[in-house]
């Protein structure tokens, strides 16, 4: 059951993250943007069978339900008929391919020297249910709230300079965007 | 041992898909006749009749106008479906589509009741409940634009940048209002006091998170005080005033507003598909109702003993439940219609300073005085 889902969303995310670059049929813009939202989704699915229902809902709402309407919002403002004049661009797609395909590699290589050659099949006996309850406790929002804000344990501070930083991004967008200095 | 372990999952397969069925099968009525209340009052308050004719069909009997859903949904058939020659098609296809299944999905994992037998009235008890209706209420912009964008034609477009806008600053609003809410209610020391006090609660609250729906519905069982529009004022307003944004409600319907955009976003379309934007709207409302009766009006609960307030043992108890979260839904649907008829539209700048300038300081103060008072009142 899982691993059927797995492969679904796995798919879903992969075909339609290749057809945001690389779509034969249309290549409007929008519907890129549009194709992007399912990838969003499917990566979210990925995330509920992982058991992290906090990240699957946020990275909803955040991706799917802000960003990417932001991103529909500028993309249908513009001007883009010359966008989507624009051909399919084979090397730019096999350069890129190459480029997925190299970073594939490097990750494959690197987790198998970590965890050994073949990932361990996971016992389905009494281990699993420990197993399942020790993913809800990671998983949950409990659990991530006190990771992210605990003073001693956890990474408050890390947190709190992040926010900083994206303070500074925004101040820096008005400040850019402002017509006339002062 | 196999066998019986698939057996087991087909059941609650077989289970959840009946609630789907029957939460779809209370909704679409519920659609078709806030269509229907909607006509009426509009009538009363503009002091004309209003639908009052179609009864059952090939006989005398009127009904006061019951039938009209019947006869609306047939016009929305039989009528010529057109597709205009300048939109773009693919998108003119989906929109409706997109726009109509947001509303239905955050129907899942609201407690639309407490138990039936041992089953809990609510199709997907997620942990992360309130999170994941935000997530999709968010999602509901895109039919709207959409339908902007496959038009391919002034007014449509310009109701669709509208909508974008709005949507995002209100939904903004929206989750920090709710925010003090859980505050309150992501407390574990009152829900472990509720368990220990009686086996039905613990039943109904076995292993369920405190950003959990049902646990928000639980905080408010014991007293009318209790409830969140009389603890949370201030998130109560905010949070009734963005839904009305989010559903494109009058004072805030500027996707649509017919008197300077013809019908907004879906100008091009006719019979079926606008019919599908029509019910996507009352979908939203019902939706939009059903999720401030269970974060602020006690959800299906009632402050008049235990047989309101306490997690049904018994089948008619629980068909009782059900049936006074329903009718909360209902107070709210019609206070959303009456408004509709009682207020003028917002200007667009006016639009963005209440969000903007007016709700979310006023949701951000909210969040610290919250925390202060929670602070005083624990040390």
């Amino acid at each position: 059951m899982e691993g059927t889902l797995f492969n679904i969303f796995a798919g879903l995310a992969v075909l339609s993250a290749l057809l945001v670059v690389a779509n034969p049929l249309s290549r409007n813009p929008v519907t890129s943007a549009l194709f992007l939202v399912t990838t969003m989704i499917s990566i979210s699915g990925l995330f509920v069978l992982l058991g992290a229902y906090f990240l699957a809902a946020v990275q909803i709402l955040v991706y799917a339900g802000a960003v990417m309407v932001l991103f529909l919002f500028v993309v249908m403002l513009l001007d883009l008929r010359e966008a989507a004049r624009r051909k399919l661009n084979l090397v730019s797609l096999a350069m890129g391919i190459l480029a997925v395909g190299a970073l594939f590699l490097v990750y494959k290589s690197s987790l198998e020297s970590t965890y050994g050659e073949a990932p361990q099949q996971h016992e389905v006996a009494e281990e699993d249910q420990t197993e399942a309850k020790l993913v809800k406790a990671v998983g949950s929002t409990r659990a991530l709230g006190q990771a992210l804000f605990s003073k001693d344990k956890g990474f408050l501070l890390p947190f709190e300079i992040v926010s900083v930083l994206l303070l500074v991004a925004m101040v820096g967008v008005i400040l850019l965007s402002r017509k006339e200095p002062g | 041992m196999l066998a019986s372990i698939t057996e087991l999952l087909g059941q609650a397969w077989v289970l959840t898909l009946l609630k789907v069925v029957c939460v779809f099968a209370v909704v679409m009525p519920m659609v078709a006749y806030s269509v229907v209340a909607e006509r009426r009052i509009s009538a009363w308050i503009q002091d004309r009749i209003g639908p009052n004719r179609v009864g059952i069909p090939f006989t005398n009997i009127k009904l006061l106008g019951l039938g009209q859903p019947l006869a609306d949904g047939l016009k929305a058939l039989v009528k010529e479906d057109f597709t205009p020659a300048h939109v773009r098609k693919v998108f003119y296809w989906m929109a409706p589509a997109v726009a109509m299944v947001p509303s239905f999905v955050v129907l899942a994992v609201l407690p639309f009741g407490s138990m039936l037998g041992t089953q809990k009235m609510v199709i997907a008890d997620l942990d992360v409940g309130i999170l994941f209706t935000f997530g999709i209420v968010s999602l509901g912009v895109y039919g709207v634009v959409l339908a902007g964008y496959a038009s391919n034609s002034k007014y449509p477009f310009l109701g669709g940048i509208r909508s974008t806008a709005q949507m995002i600053s209100y939904e903004i609003a929206m989750g920090l209002a709710v925010v003090p809410v859980f505050m309150l209610a992501a407390d574990p020391a009152w829900q472990a006091e509720l368990i220990d006090k009686s086996t039905a609660w613990s039943d109904y609250l076995n292993d369920t998170g405190l950003l959990n729906l049902s646990s928000v519905v639980a905080y408010q069982h014991e007293s009318i005080l209790d409830w969140l529009m009389f603890k949370q004022p201030i998130a109560f307003a905010i949070f009734l005033i963005a839904i009305f944004a989010e559903t494109n409600r009058l004072p805030f319907d500027l996707p649509e507003s017919e008197t300077e955009l013809v019908a907004g976003y879906n100008t091009e379309y006719s019979s079926m598909r606008f019919a599908l934007f029509f019910m996507g709207e009352y979908a939203a409302m019902i939706a939009g109702s059903a999720l401030m009766v269970v974060l602020f009006c006690g959800g299906w609960t009632l402050p008049l003993g235990d047989f309101f307030n306490t997690p049904a043992q018994s089948l008619g108890k629980g068909l009782v439940h059900i049936g006074v979260f329903i009718a909360k839904i209902t107070v709210f649907l019609g206070l959303m219609i009456w408004i509709r008829w009682m207020l003028p539209r917002f200007r667009y700048d006016q639009l963005m300073n209440i969000g903007w300038k007016r709700f979310l300081p006023a949701s951000l103060a909210n969040i610290i005085l919250t925390a202060i008072v929670l602070w005083v009142l624990n040390s």
